[in-house]
């Protein structure tokens, strides 16, 4: 009796019995479907990769010009993400908690980085923040375009609606219970503020912070217009991939892209580590 | 501390919620705001709370206007349908919230704060549950957990907004007698919030009946059943008939008929009576009718009947018999009110 129990409950069952049919169909054809999108191409660039040895690997690896590429890439998409999620976060509240005429006019705009081919967008900056440009001559001699503060600044205006598309939706749903609560045990509108509605938003922030860090890691055609492209300097990691590949040099291009597929996958395994950390602790997401 | 309420009005876009509403709430009272859905009894607890603000009218506590004052500066314990708990926080945190948002001068030290957190929690009888997450709680236990939060301020009046509402029924029968005992022990000025008569008629000391905005009648328990000030109290707390009559020489009559019961003045006016307080009858001067359906409630009998008289449409009327008395299915039936009230049109 408890044999079999502990055996039933032990081994472990793909088909699981359901009201809904179709599993084993729907199944298959998800696992088809994401091994011919994503499985493919990845293991298509581990072995390109695995063709330069260890040995050639490492050499890219601790070449400078990759390190202060990918230093270029992370450290600019990573300041990019901060600033949107903090200023993300102010355009979401402004969006769910006031109506003033112009509002959905506003909202539409969010989605503009979206719609927007990128280089046009890279090239519109460029114009913008150049030495000469409108906004940047303003700056001189502080530089913008051309230096990594271009690069971040074009990752702030490509990542902002992830940023504002997540947040949004849980602030709407924010219990407004919980701030008249909170006022009615004396706490004013900044501690109402800081120890109520943000850690309520936590998970939302920390989803949109990931979605645009790692759309800031891999975008391409906004930042070459506005980067300069300085090796050491302002060169980004796709670029150098981009040169590799001009090069002729299939190896190293991949390997780079290795690297970077390697350091992306650590670093949104941590922050979904973080989100399930926190909605088991809060109850829900 | 005492609350006067006067000639209060408050309007959402020009449409008044609340309309004239005077009340004087006594140190250490509770009182339960009774009315239907959009009476304004919520709005009413709100104005008091500070949560909103009057059109017109002031509010005192005790001899202080607070008309204007914040919702911070108010010192009011306030309980919400929903426990509004923060999830983020541990009940402990919940609960110490209030002490430590307070501004460095009045702040309690931490040790102070953790040990009047244990006391509250010993008072809603939670002790050991300080370091759960409120969705690891049940309803009752996080609504306790609410109440004691409020009550860490310690505030100068607690108010409840419908604080059982999102309870099941045992639950709450079981959380009503302790919030009894609770503002017994505590004898905090307690108004709350229901559209549940039996509990405001159970638990308060006082009842403010309200509809459409404006207060219906303020009394106890036995007042506002036995001695309903207006056909809508009437109506509202408890079950009732309410027939069309005409009084006529000193006498009641209905679709043209004596019923035997007598009333001073003349003209036409509204007969409420409730289902227990009539006699069944063997006499030409009653109200009359044919039983159409008849059920055992616990210890008595309801008998539901269609009385009316010929040529004129007939009244669905409910009323309670004797378990003994001879009513039968179709049969005719004749009863008087003992205890009535006629409110003139």
């Amino acid at each position: 009796m408890t044999a079999s129990a502990t055996a039933s409950t032990a081994r472990w069952r793909l088909k699981q019995p359901s009201i809904i049919p179709g599993f084993g169909m729907a199944l298959g054809f998800s696992l088809a479907y994401l091994s011919l999108i994503i499985l493919i191409p990845v293991a298509g660039l581990l072995w390109r990769t695995a063709g330069l040895g260890w040995g050639g690997f490492f050499a890219v690896l601790t070449d400078t010009r990759t390190l202060k590429a990918l230093y270029v890439s992370f450290g600019t998409a990573f300041l990019a993400a901060l600033v949107n999620v903090i200023f993300g976060t102010l355009v979401a509240w402004v969006l769910t908690r006031y109506n003033f005429p112009g509002r959905r006019l506003i909202d539409a705009m969010v989605d503009l980085p979206f719609a927007l081919p990128t280089a046009v967008a890279g090239i519109a900056l460029a114009a913008l923040y150049a030495p000469n440009g409108w906004i940047g001559s303003l700056f001189m001699p502080f530089r913008i375009a051309f230096t990594p503060t271009g690069i971040v600044i074009a990752l702030i205006f490509i990542g902002l609606p992830f940023v504002v598309r997540t947040v949004q939706p849980v602030m709407e749903e924010l219990d407004r219970e919980m701030e008249e609560a909170a006022a009615t045990l004396g706490a004013n509108r900044f501690q109402t503020i800081t120890q109520v509605v943000l850690p309520g938003l936590t998970p939302a922030l920390l989803t949109g912070f990931a979605l645009a860090f790692a759309r800031g890691v891999g975008e391409y055609g906004s930042v070459i217009f506005i980067a300069g492209n300085i090796p050491y300097v302002s060169e980004i990691a796709p670029l150098l991939i981009v040169i590799r590949l001009e090069e002729f040099n299939y190896g190293g291009a991949t390997a780079v892209a290795t690297i970077m597929l390697i350091i992306s996958f650590v670093m949104l395994f941590v922050i979904n580590f973080i989100q399930a950390w926190s909605r088991r602790r809060y109850g829900n997401g | 501390m005492d609350v006067t309420i006067t000639n209060i009005r408050k309007e959402f876009a020009r449409f008044p919620a609340l309309n004239d509403v005077s009340l004087k709430i006594a140190s250490g009272e509770l009182i339960a705001l009774l009315g239907p859905s959009g009476s304004g009894k919520t709005t009413l607890l709100r104005l008091i709370a500070g949560l909103d603000f009057p059109t017109a009218g002031q509010i005192f506590f005790g001899d202080e206007d607070a008309s204007h004052h914040s919702v911070q500066d108010r010192n009011v314990g306030f309980v919400f349908q929903h426990y509004a708990l923060f999830r983020h926080m541990t009940v402990a945190e919940n609960i110490g919230f209030g002490l430590k948002v307070r501004p460095a001068a009045s702040r309690p030290p931490k040790a102070e704060i953790s040990r009047r957190v244990a006391e509250l929690l010993e008072m809603v009888q939670l002790s050991g549950f300080d370091k759960r997450y409120p969705h690891q709680l049940s309803g009752g236990q996080r609504q306790r957990v609410a109440l004691a939060r409020a009550m860490a301020i310690e505030p100068r009046i607690l108010l409840l907004d419908e604080p059982f509402g999102a309870l099941d029924a045992k639950v709450r029968k079981e959380l009503r007698r302790w919030l009894r005992e609770f503002h017994d022990r505590t004898g905090h000025t307690t108004v709350f919030v229901t559209h549940d008569q039996e509990e405001a008629l159970e638990l308060a000391d006082r009842v403010v009946v309200m509809s459409q905005g404006k207060i219906e009648q303020v009394g106890s328990a036995d007042d506002v059943y036995d001695r309903p000030s207006s056909p809508f109290v009437f109506s509202f707390i408890g079950d009732s008939t309410q027939l069309p009559v005409e009084v006529k020489n000193g006498t009641v009559l209905f679709q043209g008929e004596p019923l035997g019961i007598a009333e001073p003045g003349e003209g036409a006016g509204q007969l409420f009576f409730r289902p227990e307080d009539v006699d069944l009858i063997d006499a030409r001067d009653a109200l009359s009718g044919k039983v159409t359906a008849c059920r055992r409630l616990a210890g008595t009998r309801i008998a539901e009947i269609d009385i009316a008289n010929d040529g004129h449409a007939p009244y669905h009327v409910e009323i309670e018999v004797p378990l003994h008395a001879p009513v039968e299915l179709g049969s005719d039936i004749r009863f008087r009110p003992t205890r009535w009230k006629i409110f003139r049109d």
